[in-house]
């Protein structure tokens, strides 16, 4: 109670800045009068009196002092006063607090990004109830990077058979509808079919009306019933609540809408933001072809599921392998028996796994960068701070105590990396906001700037203030006042402080020299990534997806109107080739399919010999595509149902199945049907471009029960010269099928993105750090330079020759960025371990990439030295020697 | 910069704080001279170092204080206690006592009562 009162009267006083000392003055002046008079009472002479009163009064500027000191808060007074001075300091010298400011919003600008993205994607927990206890079922191998795990037979097993979770949950994601509403096609929308306990189990409420639960799904077709997302609300029935109860329908086939799901709610994937939620039983209805919710060989699910309380995950995982094997001794033809595991739901499976060591190592690259940056605000507070020296020295003399002036020198670190802080979160906050409205090829990704990321922007700013203000203050800490002013403005301290310096200067280029081969390998594994046999040639080819499937039923029927429109495509000027694929590699969404060989009468997964990924394909679609027939024959128009089956493998099929011996004419059973090998084609990337080499079959069109395919037409005109020729063409023999064309480079951009996305984050990274390495390195040869104008000027005077001038002004830079640098690129080669997990094949060995980065050092160095090189050159020892 | 104080300042307010139950509202000097009269010779006080002691207490509320004349005619700040002072020092006291007698009790404990 006192102490608060006390500090009330305090900061009172502190605020209205009370520092009038009347009071004390007069008290003072009383008490020593009537001390005084009490003396001379005791019968001493007047000035006796007054001298013996004022000592025993004791010392009156240290009471003053402290009676201050009691009666406001000195800690803020001396803080004002230090900022006050800091801020002075600053304005004297604006060039110096540019650069620092700049290097500060550089340095922390690109922290608070990354961290505000790293945030955003990997710190923020799911908008669902208990992300903790939610997790997605995988498979061990087999599956990696697909996002699917069972059919729904086995899902439903699952569901029914486990004891270890409290539900279970499929999703069908990324299926698209055509919107129609009051009669009106209003829009290709793209959302997921869930099971009913869906809503449920992740624990949301809808935004209006109701969600569905498990209990509206009685049988296939018996819930006819959508759940908008809050944006398709908003967006396209501009967020009438009367919507809810109408009927609206997609695909042709009626939905009643039953609620809108809360505008934070999309789902367990973090980039994919679906417009619909249907209820799964419902997917026989809408969608043509084979039936998901009956097949076991259909892998169409993904599975989600909530653990139990109590219930570790590992206890879960065996409880599903149980089961998981049990299902592969029920059904062996069809259920593996698949080891699953368990992982968090939210980056696309395992992709999350590439996604989070992506972020952390351009987090820690990040890092660097400011460290960088705080090794060059070092040097430079160091150089300022020895300029200082002489004033620092004397303040010392003078009775300042030194934590007084460690402490200065720390608000004007503070203040400056403030300053700098500020400036950097306002453009990483500009920068988060252009992100914000791109999108990544994974999808949309909301940046919010949450208080964390303030918080993260603070702790960077107060952090590099920290590291770059002990420099100086330890320095300040330990001068020796005496040797300093003795030594006047040549101090001998001066060269062991050139060597602290020296070593920030080193540390700075050895992360630049880091950051530069780290950019270098992210350059060179793009360029081969760009460069990788894709086993197609996607430039000058276009890829037109035509809704056959909506019209006509799979067989015959449907192979007479592929033919057709591959034949009016070909009469188009300009076409060199025409075909079409199930669907073009790199689509995702693949699975193998087992194959058999010959003579199997048991098609139980365990007889299997291969899981090769099949293409059902038609003639033409190889050379329109640009794989290269290595030996044998396209399959043909002849080859139909009747004929016997045939198909074209890989030569990676070719090796894996029969080794050295010619693949033509040797046979394998497929979905059941003995299958003759008739060509042979070149391998290629067919789900990704990490992938280890894959078997395919290609097996004719008129052989699969596939009925969609994409057409594929390479000519030589332009692609958009092309695009609208076919759309023209194709429209005319199919008025009422919507046609989208696109050029096949185009829909495999995303393909490079995540090599993209390296290049351009690590370049970014190493920009920063070699602009940080120039004004160091200038900075540093710059300051000796003119340190030793006066003794380069005898020296020219004495006959120096320009070599050992130069040898004087610039070696010690010199001998600093060549260590500097071999020590960084000796942490790259350490690093590729690092850089492998973001970058395709990583080597920092690679002769380029070592190459490079010593050129890139080297231009660095010339261009940060030319300027206090040529100056120091430049020197006229006349006039330099006549100015003192 | 701790100054080097003869008298430590918890102890300093005590007595202050005692000087004024005793002689009700008292001046600087007063408070000063009364202290060095009954420490005697044993107490060296620089008598400034009251000054802050005093305004800590009346930013505390345990004293109060208003201009007045002195003896010899000159315009003092006369010190009092508060009500809430009378409760500081009652308390004080108490912690005092109690210290001094546990101390007390640990001078008076010889080898052999061990």
């Amino acid at each position: 109670m006192r102490a608060v009162r006390r500090l009330c009267t305090r900061l009172l006083n502190f605020s209205i800045r009370r520092r009038s000392d009347s009071r004390l003055r007069e008290e003072m002046e009383s008490h020593i009068a009537a001390q005084a008079e009490e003396n001379m009472r005791a019968g001493m002479t007047g000035e006796e009196a007054r001298r013996l009163a004022r000592l025993k009064f004791g010392p009156v500027e240290a009471i003053r002092e402290h009676y201050h000191a009691e009666k406001g808060l000195p800690f803020l007074e001396i803080l004002l006063l230090d900022i006050r001075y800091a801020l002075r300091g600053l304005r004297k010298s604006p060039a110096f607090t540019v650069v620092a400011v700049l290097t500060l919003m550089l340095g922390i600008g690109a922290n608070v990004v990354v961290f505000g993205v790293l945030n955003s994607v990997l710190l923020r927990p799911l908008d669902v109830s208990d992300p903790g206890s939610l997790y997605q079922l995988r498979h061990q191998q087999w599956m990696s990077f697909r996002l699917l795990t069972t059919s729904f037979p086995a899902f439903e097993d699952f569901q029914r058979r486990n004891t270890t979770f409290s539900g279970l949950a499929g999703v069908n994601a990324y299926a698209q509808a055509e919107l129609n509403w009051r009669g009106k096609a209003v829009r290709e929308i793209a959302g997921d079919w869930v099971t009913g306990n869906y809503f449920d189990l992740l624990g949301v409420q809808p935004e209006l009306g109701r969600f569905f639960h498990a209990a509206d799904e009685r049988g296939p077709g018996s819930a006819p019933y959508v759940v908008l997302s809050d944006a398709l609300w908003r967006t396209t029935f501009s967020a009438d609540p009367g919507v809810v109860g109408t009927t609206v329908q997609l695909d042709q086939h009626p939905f009643t809408v039953m609620g809108v799901a809360p505008a934070r709610f999309h789902g367990t994937e973090r980039f994919v933001w679906p417009d619909y939620w249907l209820p799964m039983s419902n997917e026989g209805q809408a969608e043509a072809g084979p039936d998901y919710l009956h097949s076991r060989s259909l892998i169409t699910v993904t599975v989600i599921g909530r653990i139990k309380p109590g219930v570790t995950q590992r206890q879960a995982t065996e409880n599903l392998n149980a089961i998981s094997s049990e299902l592969a001794k029920e059904y062996p033809q069809t259920d593996d028996g698949q080891p699953l595991r368990l992982i968090h739901p939210g980056l696309f499976g395992d992709e999350g796994d590439v996604i989070r060591r992506f972020l952390w190592t351009v987090t820690v690259l990040a890092l660097l960068v400011l460290a960088a940056a705080c090794a060059n605000l070092a040097s430079l507070f160091a150089a300022r701070t020895a300029d200082r020296s002489h004033e620092l020295a004397l303040r010392v003399a003078l009775g300042s105590s030194r934590r007084r002036l460690v402490r200065q020198l720390l608000t004007e670190a503070v203040m400056l990396s403030l300053l700098g802080g500020a400036v950097g979160l306002g453009s990483a906050y500009l920068l988060l906001g252009v992100l914000n409205r791109w999108h990544s090829p994974y999808g949309h990704l909301p940046l919010t700037v949450d208080a964390r990321v303030y918080l993260a922007g603070l702790a960077f700013t107060l952090g590099s203030a920290f590291l770059f203000g002990m420099v100086p203050a330890r320095q300040a800490w330990h001068s020796s006042p005496l040797q300093v002013i003795k030594s006047g403005a040549m101090q001998s301290l001066a060269l062991r402080r050139f060597a602290l310096r020296d070593l920030l200067l080193g540390v700075q280029i050895a992360i630049c020299a880091l950051l530069v081969t780290a950019s270098l390998v992210a350059v060179r594994g793009m360029e081969r990534e760009l460069h990788a046999p894709l086993g197609i040639q996607p430039q000058g080819a276009m890829l037109v997806d035509i809704g056959l499937s909506q019209t006509i039923q799979p067989g015959e029927q449907a192979i007479e109107k592929q033919r057709e429109i591959l034949e009016a495509a070909r009469s188009i000027p300009g076409v060199t080739g025409v075909g079409t694929v199930s669907r073009t590699p790199m689509t995702g969404g693949m699975h193998g399919v087992p194959i058999f060989p010959p003579g199997t009468t048991d098609f139980k997964l365990a007889n299997s010999v291969l899981a090769p990924y099949v293409f059902p394909m038609s003639p033409g679609y190889l050379e329109a595509a640009g794989t290269r027939l290595l030996s044998g024959r396209d399959v043909s128009w002849h080859d139909t149902a009747k004929t016997p089956y045939v198909a074209i493998v890989n030569q990676t099929f070719a090796r894996k199945m029969w080794g050295q011996t010619p693949a033509i004419g040797q046979h394998f059973v497929l979905n059941g049907h003995l299958t003759e090998v008739v060509g042979v084609v070149e391998n290629g990337k067919y789900h990704d471009l990490q992938e280890s080499q894959q078997p395919v079959v290609y097996p004719p069109f008129s052989q699969s029960d596939a009925s969609e395919g994409v057409f594929v037409v390479r000519s030589r005109r332009p692609p958009n010269e092309m695009a609208s020729a076919l759309e023209h063409t194709l429209s005319s023999i199919e008025p009422n099928l919507s046609i989208g064309v696109q050029s096949w480079s185009e829909a495999l951009a995303d393909e490079f993105f995540s090599a993209k996305a390296a290049t351009i984050a690590l370049g970014i990274m190493a920009l920063l750090a070699a602009m940080l390495a120039v004004t160091g390195i200038f900075g540093m040869a710059a300051y000796s330079v003119s340190r030793r104008m006066k003794e380069l000027g005898i020296r020219m005077a004495l006959g120096a020759r320009k070599t050992q001038v130069m040898k004087a002004a610039i070696g010690r830079p010199m001998v600093v960025l060549g260590a500097g640098s071999a020590l960084g690129l000796l942490a790259g080669v350490f690093a590729s371990r690092l850089l492998g997990q973001i970058v395709y094949q990583a080597n920092a060995q690679d002769p380029v990439v070592v190459g490079g980065a010593v050129l890139t050092m080297m231009m660095l160095g010339i261009v940060a030295s030319a300027i206090p090189a040529r100056r120091a050159l430049g020197v006229n020892a006349s006039q330099l020697m006549r100015e003192e | 910069m701790k100054q080097k104080k003869d008298v430590p300042q918890g102890t300093l307010a005590l007595m202050v704080l005692k000087t004024l139950e005793v002689l009700g509202s008292l001046h600087g000097y007063g408070i000063a001279r009364r202290i060095e009269q009954i420490s005697g010779d044993l107490l060296s006080l620089n008598q400034g170092t009251l000054y802050p002691v005093l305004l800590r207490l009346e930013q505390e509320g345990a004293i109060a204080s208003e201009w007045g004349p002195s003896e010899n005619n000159r315009r003092a700040r006369f010190y009092r206690l508060t009500r809430a002072g009378h409760k500081v020092l009652q308390a004080e006291t108490r912690d005092w006592e109690q210290t001094a007698a546990i101390i007390a009790r640990f001078f008076a404990v010889e080898a052999g009562d061990l």
